[in-house]
This record gives structure tokens, sequence and C-alpha cells, in this order.
């Protein structure tokens, strides 16, 4: 399913004007807060009526204020993830599960209680209600519930921005479990990047209420004009080879072999690893005697120059791509230019594991 | 002795304690479903004359209650607007019957219900009627699903409430029905009848701890479902 967004709202100081198409898969709303992606999931979802727009989804017109049709959100058979849960808590995990599927359409279809409940590891919460769960337990109650509505979209909206680091690492999986096995597209807001690079499959970069870039995720958070350039990064789609006994994972990025701390994912599986570019150093010649243990050789595909002293400098590895930020004064220094080899040399522990996301979602 | 313990109270007193009943429940009972809907009005929507609403809902809280029952009388008097037409296409006539007691006392008593349940629907948080309709939920299953289990128990609170005061009325109960015994006599007005008669303090006395009674259970009770609404609101 496509779903195509085009919105006009007004607020006090606050103008929202974007346009964008999210085909299937996962689109992540992604941007600073303010920048207003919360307006424009609420506008999909029908809690919030824009001043002028047209939301279709497919041949399916949710929204077209021209045409005067504004579906109520009861009838856009959506699933919502709100940030804080929202579960009922005056009914039982299993009644909170079950409350959309009242609802849908009879030959609606939709995932089966027995596999939501599997997936999300709900089994031992079934009888008990939502006041005596964790806040990661909610989260997955929410996540399950809005599944098993049998949506035609999925819409989260920072489902993990209240919960703390643990708890966090503990949700993603899921939703990259949802990418990947269920095919239900799912909008997402986010505003931080690990989100972005483990689970887009398409990012919509907004900023100040308009779209700044859109486009795969390599490819918008490697774009300084709509992250910054301290939230520059790039993506590796990579291999597991093997674990290590001095708690290492070995990877192959194409030919290249990377060491990064020890990741949750079976030998041959692929993970995306997101690497900051003011992570990664530079050398013109292959440098000897370093503790980083990643050095990784390319050709420089670009050299682009801002206003600050910084430069972002992007290397041809195999078939990927990798950005790094270094000063203007290092660049000059090394008289790099476009088709020149350059090693890029990265620190195993710079990568966080929360940059580290199994399934390509490609 | 406790063979005999129905003759505590006099078959008229017994008569007054019954009328008393049955006017508060059906008082509380049939303004329940508006109590509902303006208590949802008052806490949820913003329309024109708002306050308004609130004020006349509270009038009859901080009017003289003889006024009230004057102005019942005035509307639903055999003569008044209300009262005629009533007689003439419903032929119910309220004036001095106990069903004018259970209107007077359903007036009286409908400021209580009314802030009760508002103060129940006020701690629902809109979000999850939101969430609720993301799911499906057409606005009348929102509120039979969410909403209205939520504040259950700040309807049977202001329930209950409703029917202490309505047991209680008196001003304008005998301002509208007067006090005729078997019809329109409920346990205020036998008090007052009691304590003008030489002699009639010892009856007059056993209907006051029948009052306190009833009173006490109403208020312990409704304090127990007002604590539920919170509970059931955290979701423990």
């Amino acid at each position: 399913m496509t779903l195509q967004v085009s919105l006009r709202h007004r607020f006090d100081g606050f103008d929202l004007d974007v346009a964008f198409e999210a085909p299937p898969g996962v689109t992540v709303l992604f941007g600073p807060s303010g920048s207003g992606k919360s307006t424009v999931i609420n506008a999909v979802a029908g809690l919030l009526r824009p001043d002028t727009g047209r939301i279709v989804a497919d041949d399916w017109v949710l929204l077209d204020t021209d045409a005067g049709r504004v579906l109520p959100p009861h009838k856009r058979r959506l699933g919502y993830v709100f940030q804080e849960g929202r579960l009922f808590p005056h009914l039982s995990v299993r009644q909170n599960l079950l409350f959309g599927r009242w609802f849908a359409p009879r030959d609606a279809r939709g995932e089966s209680l027995d596999r939501v409940v599997e997936l999300l590891g709900l089994g031992h919460l079934l009888d008990r209600r939502p006041g005596a769960l964790s806040g990661g337990e909610k989260q997955r109650v929410a996540i399950g519930r809005a599944l098993l509505a049998a949506p035609r979209l999925i819409l989260a909206d920072e489902p993990l921005a209240a919960l703390d680091e643990t708890r966090k690492a503990e949700i993603l999986p899921y939703f990259e479990r949802l990418r990947d096995e269920v095919a239900v597209p799912i909008l997402y807001v986010s505003h931080a990047s690990a989100e972005v690079a483990r689970l887009a499959t398409t990012v919509v970069a907004l900023r100040a209420g308009k779209v700044a870039a859109v486009g795969p995720p390599g490819q918008v958070l490697g774009d300084v004009a709509a992250v910054g350039a301290r939230g520059a990064s790039s993506i590796l789609t990579a291999r597991v080879v093997a674990h290590h006994a001095d708690g290492l994972t070995q990877l192959a990025a194409g030919e290249m072999p990377l060491w990064l701390p020890r990741i949750e994912a079976a030998p041959g599986k692929m993970v995306r690893v997101r690497i900051a570019a003011q992570d990664v150093i530079l050398a013109s010649e292959v440098p000897r005697g370093l503790s980083a243990l990643n050095i990784l050789s390319g050709t420089i595909a670009e050299i682009r120059r801002g206003q600050g002293p910084g430069v972002m400098v992007t290397l041809n590895i195999g078939a990927q791509r990798l950005s790094a930020r270094i000063t203007r004064r290092s660049a000059e220094a090394m008289g790099l230019s476009e088709g020149q080899t350059c090693h890029a040399v990265l620190k195993s522990v710079a990568v966080a594991p929360e940059d580290v996301g199994t399934g390509t979602g490609m | 002795m406790w063979g005999d313990w129905t003759s505590w109270l006099g078959p008229e007193e017994w008569q007054a304690v019954r009328l008393s009943l049955r006017v508060s429940f059906w008082a509380t009972l049939i303004s329940l479903p508006p109590g509902i809907f303006i208590a949802y009005a008052l806490a949820r929507w913003s329309f024109p004359g708002k306050q308004v609403l609130n004020g006349i809902v509270h009038l009859p809280l901080i009017l003289p209650p003889v006024v009230t029952g004057y102005l019942l009388l005035l509307a639903f008097g055999r003569r008044g607007p209300v009262g005629e037409w009533l007689e003439q296409w419903f032929g119910i006539v309220l004036s001095f019957r106990w069903t004018g007691a259970a209107l007077a006392a359903a007036i009286m008593a409908f400021p209580l219900m009314v802030r009760a349940i508002r103060l129940a629907i006020e701690a629902v948080d809109p979000k999850l009627e939101a969430a609720a309709s993301t799911l499906g939920a057409s606005p009348a299953w929102v509120f039979s699903t969410i909403t209205l289990p939520l504040i259950l128990p700040g309807i049977i609170a202001g329930w209950i409430l409703a029917f202490a005061k309505a047991m209680g009325e008196f001003g304008a109960t005998i301002t509208f029905v007067s006090n005729i015994p078997g019809q329109t006599q409920t346990i205020p007005s036998a008090i007052y009848a009691l304590l003008q008669v030489p002699g009639g303090e010892d009856r007059a006395g056993r209907l006051v701890i029948v009052a306190v009674v009833i009173a006490m259970a109403a208020l312990l009770l409704s304090e127990l479902a007002a604590r539920r609404v919170a509970r059931r609101v955290a979701g423990r």
C-alpha cells in the first residue's frame, strides 16, 4: 500500500506544509520536536483536522478537504501505537488486545491472537490489568492491540520515547519483526537516528513544518541539510560472520571485515549498522599501529563543504557508502579530492548496540 | 420483643418511610440519564450557553427551597403551563401527588448528581477515548465501552448522594405538593407534622434516627464508590 499525504495547517506561530509519499514498509517521519511530525500522524489518524489536505491510501481517500470528505477516525481502519501506550485501564490485557478486533469488518484479514501473543511475547500477561505492567510490557500490548485491529496501516508516534534505554532495546526488535514478518505498512514518528537506521525503509525528514528530504535511510541520514551536521550518519549493511570469545562480533560489509562489540544475531544474518559521521577518521594511507580495529578502504565519492569548519566526505566502500565528518583544515592538509583512494578508521566501541538492527527491511 | 419490631414505628411513620423510599428511588432513577448527559456535556463539550446551563443545573442548590417549590407549583400545577399540558395529553397530574414529590426531589437532588458524575468524567483521559476511536469504535461505542465503565463508580456515587438528598428534601416538596399523609408526607414532612402535635416528640425522634442512619449509610457508600473511580482509572 502506498500512502499519499499532503497537508497544510496553521497553528499559532507555526506553519505546516508537507507533501510526501510513503511506499510499503516502514516510513519514518524524522525530525526534532516541533517539526510537525505528530501533527502529520494525527492528521492521518483523523484525530486532528488540518486546514487543507488530502490523504489517500492506494485509492482509498481518508481525507480530501477540497472534496469535503473527512473520514472519522473509527472508519479509517488504523492501528495507532501511542507514546504513552494508552491501554484501557478497566480491561485486562486480553480484552485490550481484542478491542479493535470487535470493530474490524468480519472479512478483514488480520493476525490471530495466538500469533500476536507469540510475536510479542505476551502469553504470561493476558489476564493482568494494565496497571500491573512495566512500561515496556505496556508498549508491547499497545503494539499487539494495534495489530489485532486488522489495520490497513499502523501508526506509531514515538512509541519508545517514554522508555529508558533498556526498555527501548527490548521493544525495537518487535518493530523489526513487524516490518519483516507482517505485511502491514507502518508510519513511524521518531526523533532518534538510531530508530531511523534500524527500522526505516523510507525516511521523511521534517524541519520546521516542511519536508527537508525523502528517501532511503542511508541517503537521508547522510544529508546534512536534512538532519544537521551533528546528526549525519551512514548505514552499512553487513553479514554476521562469527562471534569471538573476546566479546567481539566479526561482520562482513561487502568484502570489508568489520569488528563490533557483540551483536545479538546469529552468524549468517544481515544487520544494519548506523555509523555517525563524526565518529569516522580518514587516512590517506593505510595506518599502522592503531588501536582502532576497523579500517575500511574505498574511494572518495563526494566532498561537501558547508558554512562551518567541517566538510562531509563520502566514500564508496564496495557497493556501500560511508560518510566522515572532518575539518576543512584536515581535508586541505591531506589534499583530498574526489576519486582518490582513502581509508576510513572506526573504533569498534563507537557503535552502540542501539545502532545495530537485525533484518534489512528491504 | 423482636417479633414485634415493626411496631417500633407506627403505621403512619412506616407509611412515611415507604413513601420516602419510593419517591427518592423514582426521582433519582428518572433523573439519571439526563444527569449523565448533562454531566458529559458540561465536562467535554464547549457550546454557547454552557455557563447558563451550568447555572440552571446548580440553581436549586442555592435558591431557597421554598422558591423552587413555588416555581414548580407555578409551572407544574394543574393550571400551570406544563401541568395543564401534561394533564391534557398524558393524564398526568403532579400537584399534591407522590409523583410531584418525586419531581421536587429530583430537581433538588439533580445538582449533586451532576457534580459527582462530572468529576468522574473529568478524571477520564480523553486520550483513551481517542485511542478507542482509532481502533474502530464509533462515538457511541467509545462511550459505552470506555467512558461509561470508567465512570460507573462515579455514577453510583452520584446516584447515592442524590438519593440521600431526595430522602431529606422538605422545603420544595411541602410547597409544591403539601403534606398529605399517604400521598405526599415523606419522612421530613412527617417529622415536621409530628413536632406540631403535643407529645409527638417520641415518634418524631424515631423518624429522626431513621433519617440519620439512611444519610450516614448513603455517605459511606458514595465515598466507597468514589474511591473505586480512582482505582479503576489507575488500572489496578
